[in-house]
């Protein structure tokens, strides 16, 4: 049999190696020299593959613009597809270093389920898309219906939600990923396909027809989406949500990829000089240098540029800015004060 | 055993530490809570009101449910594919040793996706269903099939139907004993399906036929009504059991080509037909190197079935194991229930064909 010394010397040694595995976020990412971040699997617009195979989309660009500020390169970020099911996981197995994915910000998710959120980078709801030939014009006029559905996410109780409080029914499909999705609903598995607005625009935008599809009036939840790190790693924390704050501060302020170089020598006021790292030193307190943000800015623009080339109405996705402008100009985008 | 201990204990250890360093906590509350999703395939009631245990129940009990439709068809159809594989029908032969080389070298996640693509790109939609016989609806959303409504007066039926089964037994007992005694043979199975199918018929049809079918119907969207089978059922079911039936295939031909020739020649020289011989001296014998074999594959195709996932049948990974892993966030606990979950399942399916071993085994003198 064992002896009893061997074990208390075993636990002992356990117990040291799991405390000395404890290292700020920081450090890993430079140690490292690569970002770690958790994307969606494939969805056009915010998070998919180009055709020439590179990571693209608001939500990719998003991650480059904080790898530029954290490392100084815009490029040094490897992208981990997750499902909803995996990202958490994925998060909190030290796999990534932070989500961009397209991720609805709730109460259980922050306070039990312990993930830290930063900013809503978009403010989504719920919608549907059905078949024009289906003369479908509500989404109360779904009873008896069959609906795709992601599974493993907000979408799904939502949905359970909506159909509990009208009283009618339906039968929900649930598949794991949303190209998946977007077979099921063009082989017409489902009458209808449900997520958040902004992902129905984006999926209609790869149909062959999308003028045969509709999305129905009804927005049936909030989905405040935007980038999540770990639980308890406040620097980490910091750097990222200032990171995408430096981003809607420099729309705010004019500041874009192509003229940031010139604004950081010559600001034009004393906020732009602070951003920008002429003035004080934002940076330091952060652990990082004084051209984070200038840098972050440089990688693909400030938040609007990076909205209008991923998803704006020039796009195919062709969304509106809607609640996703600056609080200037009607919307929900609002930077605190760098100061 | 020390170093055993250690491993344990570090990874018990280093588990709790990183829940602490999340600032989680190790709790099994969430199973009261209400899941707050739904689920298109339940043999219980359920809402999306009910609780996270109730769904863990719905996703056992489907993943119960495929798993014993899959070991049924894939033990009948794997027992015929055997027997025709050693039959000297030189073409049956063939083209059943083509079917079980095809399926058991492709993975049985392509079976799954393969069958699940086919019945939701080529079958029609639910409007221009294909209908078998004005009962059965074939479409893209699932089977369709009438439902049974009993009336008053179906017990007796259901009383008619037990005191056949009862009937069946006894003299099937009795056929046994004159058959060892006299060597007369009577019809045994004819004579037994006769009194269970005919005994409850005619008293169904004394009591007034109180049974009437409710047909599926279009409504707006989808057929209406009926009992319905989707598409992630059927698919499932039948890529596990094909899949399964080919490996049971072997397992049958290697059992019979187990039993000496001498067998069937010391069998045929008495003057019994090639087919009683079969029946009544080789499967017999078969069976003993049959049953272990087949109780692995039965394990197989029971843990096989968590492949699921993939076409979205709400089995027991994705009920506990997935939507509620997903909105608590208790990744830990979730995971446990499933791996506790399966090993019950695969230590009842174990003791069970150990029991049946024991009880063909061959008796020693």
């Amino acid at each position: 049999m064992f002896k009893r010394a061997s074990i208390v010397a075993a636990a002992a040694a356990v117990v040291g190696i799991a405390t000395g595995a404890q290292a700020a976020t920081l450090d890993d990412v430079k140690a490292r020299g690569v970002l770690h971040c958790i994307v969606n699997t494939g969805l056009p617009g915010f998070s998919f593959t180009d055709a020439n195979g590179n990571w693209a989309g608001f939500d990719a660009d998003m991650c480059r613009s904080v790898a530029a500020a954290v490392l100084g390169d815009g490029d040094k970020v490897k992208f981990i597809p997750a499902t909803g099911k995996t990202r958490f996981t994925l998060l909190n197995s030290k796999e990534g270093d932070v989500i961009f994915r397209n991720t609805t910000w709730t109460f259980v998710r922050d306070v039990d389920v312990k993930l830290t959120f930063i900013h809503p980078t978009y403010y989504d709801g719920q919608g549907f898309i059905i078949r024009k030939s289906k003369g479908v014009k509500s989404a109360k006029e779904l009873d008896g219906a069959t609906v795709c559905i992601q599974t493993g996410t907000t979408t799904e109780l939502n949905l359970a939600d909506f159909f509990r409080a009208n009283n009618i029914k339906y039968t929900p499909v649930p598949i794991e990923d949303s190209s998946e999705a977007r077979k099921n609903y063009l082989a017409d598995r489902c009458d209808a396909y449900t997520t958040d607005a902004s992902g129905l625009a984006a999926t209609r935008a790869t149909f062959e027809k999308p003028s045969d599809h509709v999305i129905l009036p009804e927005i049936i939840s909030k989905e405040p989406l935007g980038p999540v790190v770990r639980h308890g790693d406040n620097q980490w924390e910091d750097i990222v949500r200032w990171a995408v704050f430096a981003l809607i501060q420099a729309e705010e302020s004019g500041v874009t990829a192509a003229n940031a170089d010139e604004m950081a020598k010559n600001p034009p006021n004393p906020d732009v000089a602070r951003l920008l790292g002429a003035e004080g030193d934002l940076g330091a307190m952060l652990g990082l240098d004084k051209a984070w943000a200038l840098r972050a800015i440089k990688a693909r623009g400030n938040f609007g540029e990076i909205f209008e080339s991923n998803l704006g109405t020039k796009t195919p996705i062709g969304l509106e800015r809607g609640l996703n402008a600056l609080y200037t100009a009607g919307g929900l985008q609002y930077a605190p004060p760098f100061r | 055993m020390a170093l055993l201990f250690a491993f344990f204990a570090y990874i018990i250890n280093n588990a709790v530490l990183n829940l602490q360093a999340l600032g989680k906590t190790f709790s099994f509350d969430f199973l009261q809570e209400p899941a707050s999703y739904d689920i298109n395939q339940t043999l219980i009631e359920y809402t999306s009101r009910s609780s996270h245990a109730r769904a863990m129940l719905v996703g056992i009990l489907n993943t119960a449910l495929v798993a014993f439709c899959g070991v049924i068809l894939a033990t009948v159809l794997g027992f015929i594919l055997g027997v025709i594989r050693l039959s000297n029908n030189w073409l049956a032969s063939r083209i059943v040793y083509v079917f079980i080389e095809f399926t058991r070298n492709v993975p049985v996640l392509l079976h799954i996706l393969l069958i699940h693509g086919i019945m939701v790109h080529f079958l029609p939609l639910p409007k221009q269903a294909i209908s078998v016989g004005d009962a059965l609806f074939l479409s893209n959303r699932g089977v369709y099939a009438p439902r049974p409504e009993f009336l008053d007066g179906f017990g007796f039926t259901v009383a008619a139907f037990g005191i056949a089964v009862i009937a069946a037994l006894v003299f099937r007992r009795w056929a046994k004993k004159v058959q060892e005694d006299t060597g007369k043979i009577y019809p045994v199975f004819l004579i037994c399906t006769g009194v269970i199918i005919g005994l409850p018929l005619i008293v169904f049809l004394i009591s007034g036929s109180p049974l009437v079918w409710e047909m599926p119907k279009m409504g707006r969207f989808n057929l209406q009504g009926g009992v319905m089978m989707l598409p992630e059922f059927l698919a499932l079911w039948l890529a596990l059991s094909f899949y399964t039936s080919a490996f049971i295939a072997e397992i049958v031909r290697s059992g019979i080509m187990a039993i000496n020739k001498g067998q069937w020649e010391a069998a045929g020289a008495l003057g019994i037909r090639r087919n009683r011989v079969l029946q009544l001296v080789i499967i017999p014998q078969a069976l003993r190197v049959i049953i272990p074999p087949l109780a692995s594959q039965y394990l197989n195709l029971t843990k096989n079935s968590s492949l699921a996932i993939a076409i979205g049948y709400m089995d027991i990974v994705a009920t506990i194991g997935g939507i509620t892993l997903m909105q608590t966030g208790k990744e830990m606990e979730t995971m446990i229930i499933v791996l506790l979950i399966y090993l019950s399942f695969s230590l009842v399916i174990s003791a069970f064909m150990n029991w049946y071993n024991k009880r063909i085994a061959l008796v020693e003198r």
